[in-house]
């Protein structure tokens, strides 16, 4: 917006001044699911079988997920992350008089793949309605959402819980999605109490987010937690947004409730404020142990908005909402009913097939979801489940696993354990992603390739990926030759060596001898602590039984 | 020379008769003659004078950009004007400068021509005399002309007739000649009536024919620009310049073809005309109801055929439309809150009380009470009884009009009025919504429905005052619509203000009204036939 031409206000001037923080720039990027909480499922089964009547949590989720896409729903300005404030804001963003909506394609077209993905119907004709209220991040006075008639409904999300005892066996749950609608960002307000002025930045305002609301199909935080997590792995596999809670990508606020099985749905409350899917499950099992003990005492649970709070762990009651609002919905009327087309045979004549959104092409370019990639490596390589699980969570990780077994002949299950233990290890002990990594999958595949051919032991190779990660750009051999990390196969130095052994501790011989056979192990130890694990472990315990018995 | 129509000028300045620089200094001159008359809330001297060079310099070289080239305009102070003030004549945008042009104004000015002003109107487009503006009503120009003065013996300065509006001060630029065109709003007859008033072709397109990209809405789902000239030829050249697709509005249609030149001698024989009977409202005007009939007898002379046709719905259509008209309007106007632009009152104990005394410092009392009323007929509760009710009447009026433009009738010929103008000490004795559902009764349902229609003006009447008849047609259907239009001008004789005007006020001695006598003398059969002994079932004002 240029600033001159405007009679900018005093407010959106001071905003330009000055320089603000948006949000820490510090990742807190959750990976995996919290594992905090598997008691939701232990606590059940106890209670099920102890009290019937005991409350039970009820949860429903209504999620956010910025549009991944190059320009705002209804404007050309660009959408980028912490750029410095106002500096992305067009005159309809600033909802300039006179100027009007304009639909950009690209974010219908997300939902519809979003739709898609998830089992939607695509509503072949959806309409945009204004959402009434006032607040200072929001300029025109409304939001263009998609209240009547959204784009897509009536879908269903699958999930998977691990559980049992070591939480190795996968529990599959199916959420129901009620609808997918567009809608408008808002902009950001920044209170700043000192000066008690509020500060506003319309870098967010505008940009397409997809609202999806699941119906309350969950019972803990967990299992949200479980289901919003496969969301965004969807939700990045298809592109369509990419899914990082801490800048705000996908938003969730959570219903919560509590009721006796089978008995009408308690009142609910909305927990806000929750920025990772760590805090998520936290929040809502926070809350609903809140409404239990409330309900214990004797109370009522108030229809009310809470905020989550990551340092207490606690739900608080926002305190700015007063009453209940009155949205005044309204047909948006400057946008005409959107119309997207089956194929491009039902398109009217004289559609320019380019322009038009066809369901039919999106199908057709939708990729793998995370849920078949899974089915697909469990088939195909033999791995396990909750292996499947590893890989998919982290990105890049399949198709680094993938190329380490073109490039060696070492078994897929062998390898699976080197890339979500040692590779993942170090990736997560230095906060990188898969991308980052110092060791490429040919030269992984290099090492395990030594190691299957017996030219080192998997100890020394072990060490020699460390080594790898450190001096990055060495080669397996190269380290190997250097630090002179090959098998010791030679059989008159082992002998020697094993002698020295076995001389040196009689009192483990004579238990061998009298048949206490694992002693063997002990000494084999010992030859190995003396090679520095090189010797050739098949050799040694064939010399060793010779010399023990 | 201001008297010309845009035809008629292009042709003096393509001929070298007159330079753009001369022909806008004379602009500027008269609308500094005219300040009485309260058109212009800003002139753009110093802008218009650059154009105009530029003009200039393109017709000296024989390189004109199009028929408009240093042709002298004026807009309505709601649509935007880059670096220009546009107010909406309201205190809320008394020092608003928009960054940008709107569509239409920008079509205008790629075509040469020079913008001279913005002019006033009714605040936020919501009125039909342009007396509830925040910079002071509008003066009918038709108030200083022979005339008016002569018949009434009325004093100008006090007894002066309204413009109708709400873009009264684009049509008084017009009829005042200080600009050879200008460009309206029309939501419920805004355009057409203060043309019917001010003796001026007004022309309201097709919705969507037209980009509203730029104009400041009232409703946006009936807002159109609307065009205002001193002939049915020239609204057709504009409109042929207007119309179209434009990216930046999601609800223009592509223009049905590119409008040229309407036909000299367009033939109506065998054409079909509409007289809707539930037209015949109370408080029509014998003069009025007069013309009328004259043209209708004109018509079924020239061999078509005027048929009396029914519009069932037509009374239910001013409720609804005002049901419609403050929920947009309360949706519209909720972006003015103090903070992004505009005004922003000095109270700041808290940012809610800085929004309740911004809005009521900015707007008047017609704004804040259409919010009030919007956004009750928007709450939860009347949701379903109001707005859905008012869309869904809305839909019978839109088909009304279907079903008798499917049964045959080429055009519908009705009043834009119910009266020539109020004088403005009677006109303000009513309250804005009692005057607008009155002043608003023949034109908001075309705007219900998203056709087109026409106010030309026929004759003086007896105070010596401008009326105007509307011509409705099937939407898209501009081209046509303005063929029998321009049929009618060719015929009814409406004498050009020019004629009684001195230097200064619009005076002359003796002026001629055999026009308006003719007008008076041409009482005739078919009024008795279909209009008078039509059956009653008119519409309450």
């Amino acid at each position: 917006m240029a600033a001159s031409s405007v009679a900018a206000s005093e407010l959106l001037h001071n905003m330009n001044k000055q320089i603000w923080i948006l949000c820490p720039k510090a990742s807190c990027i959750i990976r995996r699911i919290s594992t905090t909480s598997s008691r939701c499922y232990s606590q059940r089964q106890l209670r099920a079988k102890s009290a019937p009547q005991q409350l039970v949590g009820v949860v429903g989720l209504e999620i956010h997920a910025q549009i991944n896409s190059n320009t705002k729903l209804f404007s050309g300005s660009p959408v980028r992350f912490s750029a410095p404030p106002n500096s992305l804001v067009s005159f309809f963003d600033s909802s300039l008089p006179g100027t009007l909506p304009v639909l950009n394609r690209r974010c219908v077209e997300a939902a519809v793949m979003t739709g898609l993905a998830l089992n939607c119907t695509i509503n072949r004709k959806s309409l945009f309605d204004r959402k009434h209220y006032f607040y200072a991040d929001l300029p025109a006075g409304y939001q263009i959402t998609q209240q009547r008639r959204p784009i897509a409904v009536d879908g269903e999300l699958t999930y998977n819980l691990l559980g049992g005892k070591n939480r190795n066996q996968v529990i599959r749950k199916t959420v129901n999605i009620k609808q997918i609608q567009l809608e408008q960002d808002s902009g950001k307000s920044l209170h700043d109490d000192v000066h008690s002025q509020t500060l506003i930045d319309l870098n967010r305002a505008g940009v397409g987010l997809m609202e999806l609301v699941m119906e309350p199909d969950m019972s803990c935080g967990e299992e949200a937690a479980a289901a919003v997590r496969e969301l965004q792995l969807i939700l990045q596999a298809l592109g369509t947004c990419q899914g990082n809670m801490s800048e705000g990508q996908l938003r969730v606020d959570a219903n919560v409730s509590v009721h006796r099985p089978g008995e009408p749905l308690g009142i609910r409350t909305e927990v806000k404020n929750i920025n990772s899917i760590r805090y998520l499950a936290r929040a809502i099992d926070y809350e609903i142990q809140r409404q239990i003990s409330v309900l214990q005492r004797g109370g009522t649970v108030q229809n009310e908005t809470r905020a989550y709070d990551s340092k207490s762990g606690e739900t608080i009651p926002m305190r700015d909402k007063e009453g209940l609002q009155d949205y005044r919905f309204m047909p948006e009327p400057n946008l005409p009913p959107l119309i997207v087309y089956g194929d491009n045979a039902s398109l009217p004549t004289g559609t320019d097939a380019c322009q038009a959104v066809v369901v039919q092409k999106i199908r057709e370019g939708l990729p793998e979801l995370p849920s078949v990639k899974r089915d697909r490596l469990v088939r195909t390589y033999g791995i396990l489940p909750e292996h499947s699980f590893t890989l998919v969570n982290e990105d890049g990780l399949v198709e680094y696993f993938e190329a380490v077994l073109k490039a060696t002949k070492k078994e897929p299950r062998k390898v699976i354990g080197w890339v979500t233990n040692e590779l993942l290890g170090h990736l997560k002990q230095q906060d990188m992603s898969v991308s980052q990594s110092k060791v490429s999958p040919p030269a992984l595949a290099e090492l395990l390739e030594l190691q299957e051919k017996g030219h080192i032991s998997s100890s020394v190779a072990k060490q020699v990926f460390q080594e790898m990660w450190r001096s990055s750009g060495k080669t397996a051999s190269q380290i190997i030759q250097e630090q002179d990390l090959g098998l010791v196969s030679d059989t008159a130095q082992l002998h020697s060596i094993c002698q020295k052994v076995v001389d040196s501790n009689p009192d483990e011989v004579l238990a061998i001898r009298n048949g206490n056979k694992k002693v063997l192990n002990r000494l084999i130890g010992l030859v190995q602590r003396e090679t520095k694990g090189r010797a050739d472990p098949v050799l040694v315990k064939e010399i060793l039984q010779e010399k023990t018995s | 020379m201001l008297s010309l129509t845009i035809r008629e000028v292009s042709l003096a300045l393509r001929e070298g008769r007159i330079s753009p620089t001369e022909l806008c200094r004379r602009c500027l001159n008269r609308i500094k003659k005219t300040r009485h008359l309260n058109a212009y809330l800003t002139v753009t001297e110093e802008l218009a004078l650059k154009q105009a060079q530029e003009a200039e310099a393109r017709l000296l070289q024989g390189v004109p950009k199009g028929p408009l080239d240093g042709i002298p305009f004026a807009v309505k102070d709601n649509f935007c004007t880059e670096n220009i003030k546009t107010t909406c004549a309201s205190r809320m945008l008394r020092d608003y400068t928009p960054p940008y042009n709107a569509t239409v104004v920008q079509r205008l000015l790629d075509q040469g021509a020079v913008l001279v002003g913005k002019t006033n109107m009714d605040e936020f487009a919501m009125g039909a005399g342009s007396t509830d503006g925040a910079f002071g009503p509008v003066k009918n120009p038709w108030s200083y002309a022979a005339p008016y003065r002569e018949q009434t013996g009325a004093e100008p300065d006090s007894d002066w007739v309204i413009t109708g509006g709400s873009s009264g001060g684009s049509a008084a630029a017009v009829a005042s000649l200080t600009s050879y065109l200008a460009l309206g709003s029309d939501t419920g007859g805004s355009t057409r009536n203060p043309g019917a008033l001010c003796g001026v072709v007004a022309l309201k397109p097709t919705y969507g024919l037209l980009s509203r990209h730029g104009l400041i809405p009232l409703v946006n789902s009936m807002d159109v620009p609307g065009i205002l000239t001193r002939s049915v030829s020239d609204a057709a050249t504009i409109l042929g310049i207007l119309q179209g697709l434009d990216v930046k509005d999601s609800t223009t249609i592509p223009a049905p073809s590119s409008l040229t030149e309407l036909p000299e001698d367009f033939d109506v024989k065998n054409m079909c005309i509409g007289i809707p009977k539930e037209y015949h409202a109370p408080g029509l005007s014998e003069e009025v109801i007069a013309q009328w009939s004259r043209v209708a007898d004109m018509f079924e002379r020239a061999g078509a055929r005027v048929e009396q046709v029914s519009l069932p719905h037509t009374q239910y259509s001013i409720v609804c439309y005002h049901v419609l008209c403050h929920a947009e309007v309360a949706s519209n106007m909720a972006r003015f809150d103090g903070l992004e632009y505009g005004h922003r009152s000095e109270v700041n104990s808290s940012t809610e009380a800085m929004y309740a005394s911004t809005r009521h410092e900015g707007f008047n009392d017609v704004v804040r009470g259409r919010i009030l009323s919007g956004n009750y007929f928007l709450l939860k509760q009347n949701y379903q009884h109001y707005f859905v009710k008012a869309q869904k009447v809305r839909r019978l009026i839109a088909d009304d009009f279907k079903h008798v433009f499917s049964s045959g009738v080429d055009v519908l010929l009705t009043p834009t009025t119910l009266t020539d103008a109020a004088r403005y000490s009677d006109f303000t004795q009513e309250d804005n919504r009692t005057r607008s559902a009155q002043e608003d009764i023949f034109t908001q349902p075309v705007n219900m429905a998203g056709i087109p229609a026409v106010s030309v003006p026929t004759a003086l009447s007896r105070r010596g005052l401008p009326i105007g008849l509307q011509l409705i047609g099937p939407a898209i259907q501009d081209k046509k619509l303005l063929s029998v239009a321009q049929w009618i001008e060719q015929r009814v004789g409406f004498p050009a203000i020019s004629q009684y005007r001195n230097d200064t006020r619009m005076i002359r001695k003796g002026a001629d009204f055999s026009c308006m006598k003719r007008t008076v003398d041409t009482r005739n059969q078919l009024l008795t036939k279909s209009l008078i002994t039509g059956t009653h079932n008119g519409l309450k004002v």
